[in-house]
């Protein structure tokens, strides 16, 4: 079953394009990724699923409800974690969580027991009574969390859930974000523009590039349609060998370079033991050295967008830089 | 109205509570200035002689404390009403707003905090006052008196959510005080009679809600005003009305 459906969803800025035309379903229970650089229209698009931005044109639904006409159903159903914080920062932790549930109007008992389920789940029990202030950046992010989930949503939208959070605070979010989806068997989408992450925790994704949809897949799927694995293998004479490596019936595609062969295959590391069983000697060449890579999500980015993600922030950058000084100068 | 829309009206007014008891140091902030015109002019016009404008058996300091009680009111409200931009900057605004709640009830619990710590602010003064050596003839005016500052804390409450609804982020915070919450206050009246200003400026007082909030204040609570008590809530009740229609309407409108 579908959770969210997505069509042609657009959203212009004084006649720009930050969403263009996108459409996506999520299923329910599964980790859905939006990955792209800063200025993909990633946020955009979260902030219209979830009845924050009116969207110029397009339809959503979100738990069968509509983004537009049904708002306050949308609302009541989905938890969200936004880019930047959110939080109450003259109130502790506990009084946050508190001030949510009351706004989402659980009755005192339910409020008291989810409370101290949510702030297990994040490990900040011990914290709860703390001014939100003296928190750190990852605390802040799990109390966040903790409380897009207080009112049991059926959806989590989490959106850049660990920009700017050392690496070791990074994975404890990502052990979160999975046990959470696996727990309480929520829904999540979420943005990001780390390629690890999107990897390690969607089950599928949509690359997405100036506000359009480029790719949309599984990570395994998304990796494959590059030709697999590529077995580098450094070779002399390399001309004797890339004749005999084109007849290989596995190498999907035979490349040379710089005394260098690439075969493009599926499963490199169970092909590598049939590479040494040619005979080298017969067919008068000698492998000198041979590696195997896994292609990477930045791979793939770069194969949709013909750029890798850092050059797209880049460009995204200055044209922004662009628009705001247009902007001033009006 | 529903129990939701109460609910919500509650929790944000518990928000501002549990601010506001917290914040002890920006509750001092904003009593300083009041209490240091209250101080300064009141012991600097009290020497005996008598304003243009303010009859000769009504002393000074009399005439002054109910305009700095306004004058503390229209701070204080103001504040609370811009306090939309802060959450705004600090982003809890979002929190708010994808709540599945009524924007109208979220303004009416911000009112309601508000008008709530600005009446806490405003009593302060009162008592400050009374060591002064400010006299009270009946304590039941305290009560009508009461009522003026909540028609003050609401009108001007609202007035600072529109604004801040409306203002994209904090840079313009300063310009709005300089050339609205100012002129407002010293347009009103709190330190001399509105009739002392020249011809052409009086029409900005008369058109200054403030104006008729202080001379209800100085109505009810010394028994001297300028304009009929009714004329002055009358004022009050259509303007604090008015600003909660319209703070309720930008804010309803505003994006985040």
């Amino acid at each position: 079953m579908n959770i969210i459906e997505v069509k042609n969803l657009t959203k212009e800025f004084d006649g720009f394009k930050a969403v263009d035309n996108i459409s996506f379903d999520v299923e329910e229970g599964e980790i859905f990724g939006l990955l792209g650089p800063n200025g993909a229209g990633k946020t955009t698009t979260i902030k219209m699923l979830t009845t924050l931005l009116t969207p110029t044109s397009g339809e959503g639904r979100v738990c069968g409800f509509d983004i537009l006409k049904e708002r306050d159903k949308v609302r009541n159903s989905i938890g969200i974690v936004f880019q930047e914080p959110a939080l109450d920062n003259r109130l502790t932790g506990r009084e946050n969580l508190d001030f949510h549930a009351r706004l989402y109007e659980l009755d005192k008992k339910t409020r008291q027991k989810r409370i101290e389920e949510v702030l297990e789940m994040v490990e900040l029990k011990d914290k709860a009574d703390i001014i939100v202030r003296d928190y750190s950046g990852g605390m802040q992010r799990r109390l966040e969390i903790a409380r897009g989930l207080m009112h049991y949503p059926k959806v989590l939208f989490l959106d850049e859930p660990t920009l700017g959070l050392d690496a070791q605070t990074r994975r404890h979010i990502w052990d979160y974000i999975l046990k959470l989806n696996q727990r309480e068997k929520i829904t999540i989408i979420l943005t990001t523009h780390y390629m690890e992450e999107a990897d390690y925790l969607c089950r599928r994704m949509a690359i997405i590039d100036f506000g359009r949809i480029v790719a949309l897949d599984t990570p395994e799927n998304l990796k494959n349609i590059l030709g697999g694995d590529v077995i580098s293998v450094e070779v002399e004479p390399a001309e004797k060998a890339f004749s005999a490596f084109q007849k290989i019936p596995w190498a999907k595609k035979v490349t040379q370079h710089n005394g260098v062969i690439d075969l493009n295959c599926e499963q490199g590391e169970k092909k590598i033991p049939l590479l040494m069983k040619i005979d080298q000697k017969e067919l008068g060449f000698e492998i000198k050295s041979i590696s195997l890579r896994k292609p990477t999500l930045e791979d793939v980015f770069l194969h949709f967008t013909g750029k890798t993600i850092r050059e797209a922030e880049a460009s995204n950058n200055e044209k922004n830089k662009k628009r705001m000084r247009r902007r001033v100068r009006k | 109205m529903n129990s939701n829309n109460l609910q919500t009206i509650y929790v944000m007014w518990l928000r501002e509570m549990k601010r506001f008891f917290r914040a002890k140091s920006r509750v001092i902030g904003t009593l300083a200035m009041p209490f240091f015109f209250l101080f300064t002019m009141g012991f600097g016009f009290n020497s005996g002689f008598s304003l243009p404008g303010i009859s000769s058996n009504i002393n000074y300091i009399d005439y002054l404390v109910p305009g700095i009680i306004g004058m503390t009111m229209l701070f204080t409200s103001m504040s609370a009403g811009i306090s939309v931009l802060w959450d705004k900057e600090f982003g809890f605004l979002k929190e708010i707003m994808v709540a599945p709640v009524s924007r109208v009830a979220i303004v009416l619990g911000r009112i309601a905090g508000g008008v709530t710590t600005a009446l806490i602010q405003g009593i302060l003064i009162l008592i400050l006052s009374l060591f002064m050596g400010f006299k009270i003839t009946n304590p039941l005016s305290i009560l009508l008196g009461v009522v003026f500052m909540i028609l003050i804390g609401i009108g001007f409450i609202g007035f600072g959510v529109a604004i801040a609804s409306i203002m994209e982020d904090t840079q313009g915070f300063s310009l709005i005080m300089q050339f609205i919450i100012f002129p407002i206050f010293l347009l009103s009246g709190t330190f001399f009679p509105i009739t002392n200003f020249p011809n052409w400026l009086r029409p900005f007082s008369y058109i200054d809600p403030l104006t008729y909030g202080i001379d209800g204040l100085r109505g009810s609570l010394i028994g001297f005003s300028q304009f009929s008590l009714v004329l002055d809530l009358t004022v009050l009740v259509i303007f604090s009305l008015a600003m909660v229609v319209l703070g309720a309407w930008f804010f309803n409108k505003t994006e985040v």
